[in-house]
């Protein structure tokens, strides 16, 4: 039972929607592209939320720090979501050029955030909530975009 | 666990990195333009006092200058654990490997004794002090990945190249004894320990980052790096007691290094993300150059030619670990740039929309053409190299000298992008 194996594999659902979405738009294909990025932004909405509403909320409590490591994932997903809004933007504006210019900058984030989560973050919640599991876990899934997949 | 050493945030102060990484394509083009000086270095083989030099101002100068500046970078946000005195170290890190390496170079060209003497007292301090500085914070991070143990061993590698180097000094008085016996340690714990093991620790982060590939497999990560430390040190040992052997050793660190290529390309072939992304162009260069090195060195070993020594050489150091950290630099610095302007913005609580995005911290373009710059000056000083003829050197180190110049002032465009933004909103 561990909360890093569907945390990380709803990681890696997104990652796939997002290099589909930047194919799609560099295709030049508008409609495909729209539809393209609803999904991943949808899926990453979806994500962002499970931690911020159930699983930091629970680390918080168990380990007293809301300084701590949550407080800086939490800021970093605040600016994931202004590069979703260029991007949104951009999509509304057709300009291929503005999105791919803001998706590049939202993978290296993503990514490097996912890295610290995975390697770092998600086995502290291992430890730390293994007693909630039973609880928290059905609670996850029914959040994430990939539990089913 | 230690969690109150951990706070994922710890992104230093730009300046940490920057100024290493803006110093470092200095060294590159200085090592193209002693080469564009004395074109006849490459005809004359390996060991002279030119080659020497220039060889020092690619891995010390380029490619050390890069690798201590991402060291800083990396540790607190991928390790999890905060340097201590960021701005301090990386200021006084900065200012003595860069005279220090400029004066041991230097003392290499001109065979000074004085100047060999005065870089390696400002150099060996600064790098010893930062070898233990990074265990300290190794040995103190709750993260158990791979990196850190390529980190630790890479480290290590410095060390030894580094006593190495000090030992043959001494040695010999401090005249340079070009093919020292020695020798061959430094370059093996240099090349395969410090710039292979840092080059393969952070693949193993960045390789699926950029690509969004699948992760290495578990049980190269576990253990590639273990390997590489072992057979280095058998390789050492046996060097030194029975030389009848030695052959074994090299040839399975050959087939480790073919393994890490091989395994790497083989990830990027699966890549989920299939833009054209000039970094990716960068790293296959980069893991076709250490596959021919590989080729030219296991040739070398039938066939007596010179020469494939100094193609060996130059695949490694230009093809492989150039290209690669070439590659890495455009994505590290713009983002870093866009980060740290999207800090200041937030906690100012300004408006982040207007920040510029990657592609226009740096644009694709010009890397794009540095990228076929560097190419082109590749495949010259290859072709140089087999040719021995002084003009077609002259053309391979123009090129390179422009590849390396162009490739300093697109940071350098980074970084005006940066202060160029801050003056607009008022905050530079």
């Amino acid at each position: 039972m561990s909360y890093s194996n569907p945390m990380a594999n709803d990681h890696h659902h997104c990652d796939e929607l997002f290099a589909a979405a930047e194919q799609v738009v560099e295709g030049g294909e508008w409609l495909r592209a729209s539809e393209s990025h609803r999904r991943f932004i949808e899926a990453m909405r979806h994500h962002l939320e499970a931690e911020e509403q159930l699983l930091f909320p629970a680390f918080e409590a168990a380990s007293g720090m809301t300084q701590g490591p949550t407080s800086v994932m939490r800021h970093e997903h605040e600016q994931m979501r202004g590069l979703f809004a260029q991007m949104d933007q951009a999509v509304a504006a057709q300009s291929g050029d503005d999105y791919l210019g803001a998706s590049e900058t939202l993978l290296i984030l993503m990514q490097q955030h996912n890295a610290k989560e995975e390697q770092i973050l998600y086995p502290m919640l291992d430890q730390m909530l293994a007693p909630q599991a039973d609880e928290l876990l059905p609670q996850l899934a029914e959040r994430i975009d990939s539990a089913g997949v | 666990m230690n969690y109150t050493a951990l706070s994922l945030s710890q992104t230093p102060p730009l300046s940490v990195p920057l100024r290493f990484f803006l110093t470092a394509p200095l060294f590159l083009a200085a090592a193209a333009l002693l080469l564009l000086i004395n074109a006849d270095a490459l005809t004359v083989g390996r060991w002279s006092p030119t080659m020497l030099a220039l060889t020092h101002l690619v891995t010390l100068g380029f490619l050390g200058m890069v690798m201590v500046g991402a060291i800083q970078q990396l540790l607190p946000v991928l390790i999890g654990v905060p340097l201590t005195y960021p701005r301090l170290t990386s200021t006084l890190l900065h200012l003595l490997m860069a005279a220090g390496i400029l004066l041991l170079v230097t003392g290499m060209a001109l065979t000074s004794l004085f100047l060999l003497q005065l870089g390696s007292a400002l150099l060996l301090p600064a790098l010893l002090g930062f070898i233990l500085l990074v265990w300290y914070t190794l040995w103190r991070s709750p993260s158990t990945h791979a990196t850190v143990g390529a980190m630790a061993l890479a480290l290590f590698a410095l060390l030894v190249l580094g006593g190495i180097a000090l030992w043959v000094m001494l040695q010999g008085g401090w005249h340079l004894p070009l093919a020292h016996p020695l020798t061959r340690l430094h370059i093996g714990w240099g090349g395969l320990g410090w710039i292979g093991a840092l080059l393969i620790g952070v693949s193993y982060q960045v390789v699926p980052m950029f690509q969004i590939t699948p992760e290495y497999p578990l049980r190269v990560r576990r253990w590639l790096t273990l390997l590489l430390a072992g057979v280095l040190l058998l390789w050492s040992a046996s060097a030194l007691f029975i030389p009848s052997v030695t052959w074994l050793a090299e040839f399975a660190l050959a087939g480790l290094v073919l393994l890490f290529a091989v395994q790497t390309l083989w990830l990027q072939q699966q890549r989920k993300r299939r833009l054209a992304d000039v970094t990716f162009d960068f790293w296959r260069l980069a893991m076709g150059s250490l596959i021919l090195a590989v080729v030219t060195w296991l040739l070398g070993q039938w066939f007596n030619w010179p020469q494939l020594g100094l193609v060996t050489g130059v695949l490694f150091l230009l093809g492989f670990a150039t290209s690669a950290i070439n590659g890495m630099l455009y994505k590290i610095v713009p983002f870093l740039v866009w980060l740290h302007l999207n800090n200041r913005v937030q906690s100012s609580g300004g408006w982040q929309g207007s920040i510029p995005n990657m592609k226009q911290i740096i644009p694709v373009v010009a890397t794009r053409r540095q990228y076929q710059l560097h190419s082109a000056a590749l495949l010259l000083l290859l072709l140089a190299v087999g040719v021995e003829i002084v003009p077609v050197v002259r053309i391979a180190a123009g090129l390179w000298l422009i590849s390396a110049l162009y490739l300093g002032w697109n940071l350098l465009q980074g970084m005006r992008c940066y202060q160029h933004y801050l003056r607009q909103v008022g905050q530079g």
